[in-house]
């Protein structure tokens, strides 16, 4: 749910609506904001499942320090979708256990 | 390899402060925080601040953070580092080296002096059910709320009557949400009264010794069945109460963000009443390690008012020893801000972490 | 004491406070009533009041003491505490009413002559309250002060308002 109207914060800025796909459906997400903040307020909670046993996991710390909130992004899994922006055209998918990397994505100095 | 005299790790009140003071003095000044935008955990605080007008009392945390902001942004020596992650700290002797992600590419970063305020991360309860989607800390919530504009659910019960909980319902009340209940394991209340009262005269019952037992929900919160508990932490049979909740806020403490502190080798003691262990440092928030700094919540859980104080001592304190400001000038400034710190530290409420800071710096003296 | 168990002041706990007035005063006219009971480090309301009416001192964790005679109800130290600890009182507004002053930030803000419900520090409907008039200039950041009528028996219970 989104908060539009707010004692301290104003009215809710408009932003560009940005369009991402999770799992497959299309959900409107705000320019700028985290993955995250997107699923919440479009009523989506879980956002993967543990490697063992299968629990469900969804947003726990939300400042990017836990990894509760992983999620495959454009094909990277463990992005921590809470400190992530959202990109017009990204595609989620709920995480299932950990992720492969594909390769190193960091280049050396 | 980059260099500069100072680096600070984390942009939030303490690091801002410390560039601050830094720069002005004329030290050049590198910031670095993993983050998009710098502020650290002030931009949802949109609550009034305490203290006195030196303090910014009446302000709110979200315009102190702005203000800052501005200050730094006024400075030519500063340059801030965001979406950085520092991975690694190496002895450069003299010095420090920095490893620093940034857009993709590893940085080393190579400093005289170093600060790390990288402030806390919030503590987990354990409970059946406590992985659920929906149970989630208070400050998480209030950044999803204050900062996101997202509430992730309706029904709350936050779990934790410090000035956490009892600020973070409120501001779940601003919001449009329903904190079902606040519970409290310990007899009475642990924030401040005047937070305790903003909540209670709208209906939300504030339960001392009382505690989640468990919480239960297909995959996400539906339930939490709560219990009250006698003096030796015991839930008593018979008591329990459940309640429909979609949300259960977890506000049950701080812990300093410590591992860059400890990669460094500095040496750490265990101080409860300031979030566990905390790296000790002396009165010039100087760690074991010669050069390496800290403030703010990293030294102990204290507010963002104690962070800033302490931010500004140790850009006063590097200013000094990069020879910027003469011994008697920094002298004059560490003592008013000192001064100011020691300010917050009065009371009821100051008094373990006055004391407990005290102990940190005779503690430094003969490490 | 149901300040650390409850969250609320019992009438008890409140008479004692330097920040109350006196009953005698009460009745004279428009007051100040500050509900600030724990020293904690804070001043904003000394600043903010014209008339010096409220003294904290050098050390900030000094509960408030009012100089009730100094104090003509002008509200404006209502939104500069954080605490949101202080209303103003006014016995006199008629024969058979108080008017009470109180800080409010939650929306929707209420209407001027709307009726709602009066609330007490427990959160308890009390009575009915008429709005009189909702104050929220820029000085105040944010921090509305709104002005309700409440039957006189009222005047040092109601702390809140519920719109229904």
């Amino acid at each position: 749910m989104r908060v539009e109207e707010h004692p301290i914060l104003g009215k809710l800025q408009k932003a560009p609506a940005v369009e991402i796909e999770v799992d497959g459906q299309v959900i409107q997400a705000r320019a700028g904001e985290p993955i995250a903040a997107a699923l919440l307020a479009a009523g989506k909670h879980i956002f993967r499942y543990t490697r063992k046993d299968h629990q469900p996991r969804g947003v726990f710390c939300a400042i990017g320090q836990c990894t509760d909130c992983m999620m495959i992004v454009d094909g990277v899994p463990n992005v921590r979708t809470c400190v992530t922006p959202v990109k017009p055209g990204m595609k989620i998918q709920t995480q299932h256990g950990l992720g492969k990397l594909r390769s190193t994505s960091v280049e050396k100095d | 390899m980059r260099k500069t005299e100072f680096a600070i790790v984390g942009a939030g009140p303490a690091g801002l402060s410390a560039a601050i003071e830094a720069a002005r003095a004329g030290v050049k000044v590198v910031l670095a925080d993993e983050n998009q935008r710098p502020g650290g955990q002030l931009f949802k605080q949109i609550h009034k601040f305490f203290g006195s007008e030196a303090h910014h009392a009446g302000a709110r945390g979200i315009d102190i953070g702005t203000m800052l902001l501005q200050q730094v942004s006024q400075q030519k020596n500063v340059e801030i580092m965001l979406d950085s992650v520092v991975w690694g700290i190496f002895r450069a002797n003299p010095g420090h080296t920095l490893g620093v992600i940034h857009n993709s590419k590893n940085i080393h970063l190579k400093a005289r002096k170093v600060l790390l305020a990288t402030g806390a991360t919030e503590n987990v309860l354990a409970f059946p059910g406590w992985t659920l989607a929906g149970v989630m800390g208070a400050g998480a919530i209030q950044t999803l709320v204050n900062v996101h504009r997202v509430l992730p659910g309706k029904r709350v019960l936050m779990v934790g009557s410090g000035n956490v909980g009892l600020i973070v319902s409120y501001q779940l009340l601003q919001a449009g949400a329903e904190v079902v209940a606040i519970v409290e394991a310990l007899p009475k209340i642990g924030g401040y009264a005047v937070h305790a009262s903003k909540v209670a005269r709208t209906g939300v019952p504030i339960l001392t010794s009382t505690t989640v037992k468990e919480v239960h929900g297909k995959g996400k919160v539906e339930k939490a069945v709560l219990v009250q508990i006698d003096e030796n932490w015991q839930p008593l049979t018979g008591t329990e109460r459940e309640l429909e909740v979609d949300v259960v806020c977890l506000a049950c403490g701080l812990s300093p963000l410590a591992e860059l502190a400890w990669i460094t080798g500095c040496k750490f003691t265990d101080v409860p009443e300031l979030g566990g262990h905390v790296p000790i440092h002396n009165e010039n928030m100087e760690t074991t390690v010669s050069g390496i700094y800290v403030a703010g919540d990293l030294a102990g859980i204290e507010e963002a008012s104690t962070a800033i104080e302490e931010g500004r001592l140790v850009g006063i304190a590097v200013a000094e020893a990069l020879g910027y400001l003469a011994a008697g000038e920094a002298k004059d400034k560490k003592t008013e801000i000192s001064n100011r710190a020691e300010q917050l530290r009065e009371g009821p409420f100051g008094i373990t972490r006055k004391q407990a800071k005290e102990q940190l710096i005779r503690r430094s003296l003969s490490e | 004491m149901t300040l650390l168990k409850d969250g609320f002041l019992d009438p008890e706990e409140l008479k004692n406070l330097p920040g109350v007035p006196s009953k005698k005063r009460l009745i004279q006219g428009p007051v100040v009533v500050i509900e600030c009971a724990q020293e904690i480090p804070c001043n904003p309301c000394e600043e903010a009041c014209h008339k010096k009416a409220i003294q904290i001192g050098d050390s900030i964790i000094n509960l408030p003491i009012l100089d009730a005679d100094k104090c003509s109800g002008c509200g404006l130290c209502i939104a500069s505490c954080p605490g949101q600890a202080i209303f103003v009182v006014d016995t006199t507004y008629s024969d058979t009413e108080a008017a009470i002053q109180l800080p409010y930030e939650f929306l929707p803000y209420p209407e001027e002559r709307q009726v709602v419900d009066g609330l007490n520090r427990a959160g308890e409907k009390v009575c009915s309250a008429k709005v009189l008039k909702v104050l929220n200039p820029k000085k105040f950041d944010r921090t509305a002060v709104i002005m309700i009528v409440v039957p006189k028996q009222y005047a040092m219970e109601v702390r809140n308002i519920d719109l229904r």
